[in-house]
């Protein structure tokens, strides 16, 4: 199945030259359709106030603006609109979590255990927690193929287990682990699962009531949506448990001289006026993204991941990081070029109008265990056509003959 | 952005090049540097004696700018007076910069090979990280 919906990008139009973008660094961050654009502007121009706080219409309106993103949001995850919390992106969500959460629950002696293909952002707040409270930092790895294994989940999961921090999808090696085997693991011993789905959540439809995980962190922008707007997911009961974690406006119930009483969740954890034009585009973002169906997008990525495998494959110069197939792949595609750096690769890339990502992909642990300081990373989304796969691959025909190396 | 002025023979030879490539003995100026963002990692270490940069060479990795840049900053230096190697350290950044004249950047010699990096702004960092760590090492920084 083909998708067709370049046309809804402007910045992939066509430019002076006729030619246009072959943006391929959607794991970094996604382009936006007309329709998320429009719904942002359309709440500038008719509905912009400071929801919760004037009696007004226009007030009320911003207010229902805010909530029924919120209710958007609960929805296409399968949670109640009470354990949707609005952050900035899905790093000041873990962070969130781990600052809150980590910080009342987490004890000396603890176990933290952490999936090593983490992005910094579900590893870094969590080092910081650990050597706060005198927990133990422990890793799971991925086998030869890239895959967490269920055998390494129970290896690794023990009585003193606090929490585990995963990513449904790392973001280098695009595999998507078992997260049930994980959360079913992880809740005999007691431990919450908080799980990051920031890269997954534009490339498979996610039920987290049928995942059962406690928590779990999105970034609007990697779904289409504007910069500056993401999401956590807490379990009510957890939630309920939380103290606050940033304070001031609007998280509160009453505030006296010398004590205060603070909102329920998920007010509790939203201080401070939102960016609820970017919770607008993120609502209209899902929109779109419903409209156009899972299936179809699932059918049209996988067939442009396939194409990709299969093309690099063919050149004997070319490494991919885990598994070499595409199943179980969800946008994204790491690789090398054999005695070529990652950015000399992105800059002849670039210079073809190719746009892809070099560097450690803010996963140097992960980069640690597979024995190098940095890789290629094309990732896809639901615009990309065939002909972006195949300009990818031209573009690194070339690579090694501009290096001097031969082809 | 033309692939050839960037990548020019000279540049990708010196990036493979082994010449500089090693642990300098007696070295009595030693400074890893970093590019945090993309990885590029080098130590430098000199030995000067008497206010002459009398060995230098370079371990670490990174992408070809970096590599070729480190080597050829070498080749620079090696037998200079330090207030020599400053002077090229100035024109050096100047160039990269587009703040020198073209007949400014001879004394480069075939470091001036990486001028073609003043019109590519995201690689700039690749190519001076090896003459900031030896502006660093210079002054005295021991630690990154």
């Amino acid at each position: 199945m083909t998708l067709d919906r370049i046309s809804d990008f402007p910045i992939l139009a066509p430019g002076a030259d006729g030619k246009r973008l072959v943006y391929l660094d959607n794991g970094a961050t996604t382009q936006k359709p007309r329709q998320v654009l429009n719904a942002v502007l359309r709440y500038y121009e008719t509905e912009n106030a400071n929801p919760h706080r004037g009696v007004y219409d226009l007030a009320m309106r911003a207010t229902d603006a805010h909530e029924n993103a919120r209710a958007a949001v609960a929805r296409f995850l399968h949670a109640e609109d009470d354990e949707i919390i609005f952050t900035q992106n899905a790093s000041e969500a873990l962070n969130l979590v781990a600052q809150s959460w980590g910080r009342a629950f987490v004890g000396e002696g603890d176990e933290i255990l952490i999936y090593v293909a983490e992005h910094h952002s579900n590893l870094v707040p969590w080092q910081r927690i650990a050597a706060e409270r005198g927990a133990v930092l422990r890793y799971m790895y991925p086998n030869t193929e890239g895959r967490l294994t269920e055998a390494e989940i129970a290896e690794k999961i023990t009585p003193r287990t606090k929490v585990v921090c995963a990513a449904q999808v790392s973001n280098v090696l695009g595999l998507e682990i078992p997260v049930k085997a994980l959360t079913e693991q992880a809740h005999a011993v007691g431990a919450v699962v908080v799980l990051d789905i920031a890269q997954s959540v534009a490339h498979l439809p996610i039920d987290l009531k049928a995942l059962d995980v406690d928590f779990a962190a999105l970034s609007g922008h990697k779904i289409y949506a504007p910069m500056g707007v993401g999401a956590l997911y807490g379990k009510h009961e957890l939630l309920e448990k939380m103290p606050p974690f940033l304070s001031g406006g609007d998280m509160i119930n009453q505030v006296h001289e010398q004590r205060t009483t603070y909102a329920e969740a998920p007010r509790k954890f939203e201080a401070g006026t939102r960016n609820v034009g970017g919770e607008v585009g993120l609502a209209a973002a899902i929109d779109y993204v419903n409209q156009i169906g899972w299936d179809a997008i699932m059918a049209h990525e996988s067939a442009l991941i396939e194409r990709a495998v299969a093309g690099m494959a063919a050149l004997p110069y070319v490494t991919v990081y885990g598994a070499a197939s595409a199943a179980g792949r969800h946008g994204v595609l790491s690789f090398n070029i054999e005695d070529v750096h990652p950015h000399d690769v992105a800059t002849i890339l670039d210079s073809a109008g190719v746009c892809i990502r070099a560097g450690h992909h803010c996963a140097q642990p992960l980069m640690e265990h597979l024995g190098i300081g940095s890789c290629c990373r094309a990732s896809f989304a639901l615009y990309n056509t065939a002909g972006d796969v195949d300009a990818l691959l031209d573009g690194l025909k070339q690579v090694r003959e501009v290096m001097g190396l031969g082809s | 952005m033309d692939l050839k002025t960037l990548y020019n023979q000279i540049i990708t030879e010196n990036s493979r090049s082994r010449r500089n490539r090693h642990p300098v003995e007696g070295a009595t100026h030693t400074l890893e540097g970093v590019n945090p963002s993309c990885g590029d990692d080098i130590t430098l270490q000199l030995r000067v004696v008497d206010g002459v940069v009398e060995d230098a060479g370079f371990t670490g990795n990174g992408c070809a700018i970096s590599q070729a840049s480190a080597s050829l900053m070498i080749d620079d230096i090696l037998g200079k007076p330090i207030e020599e190697a400053r002077r090229l350290i100035g024109l050096f950044l100047g160039m990269v910069k587009g703040t020198v004249r073209p007949d400014e950047i001879d004394d480069l010699e075939d470091a001036a090979a990486l001028q073609g990096i003043a019109h590519t702004p995201a690689r700039t960092k690749c190519a001076v990280l090896a003459w900031h760590t030896l502006e660093e090492a210079l002054s005295g920084k021991t630690e990154s």
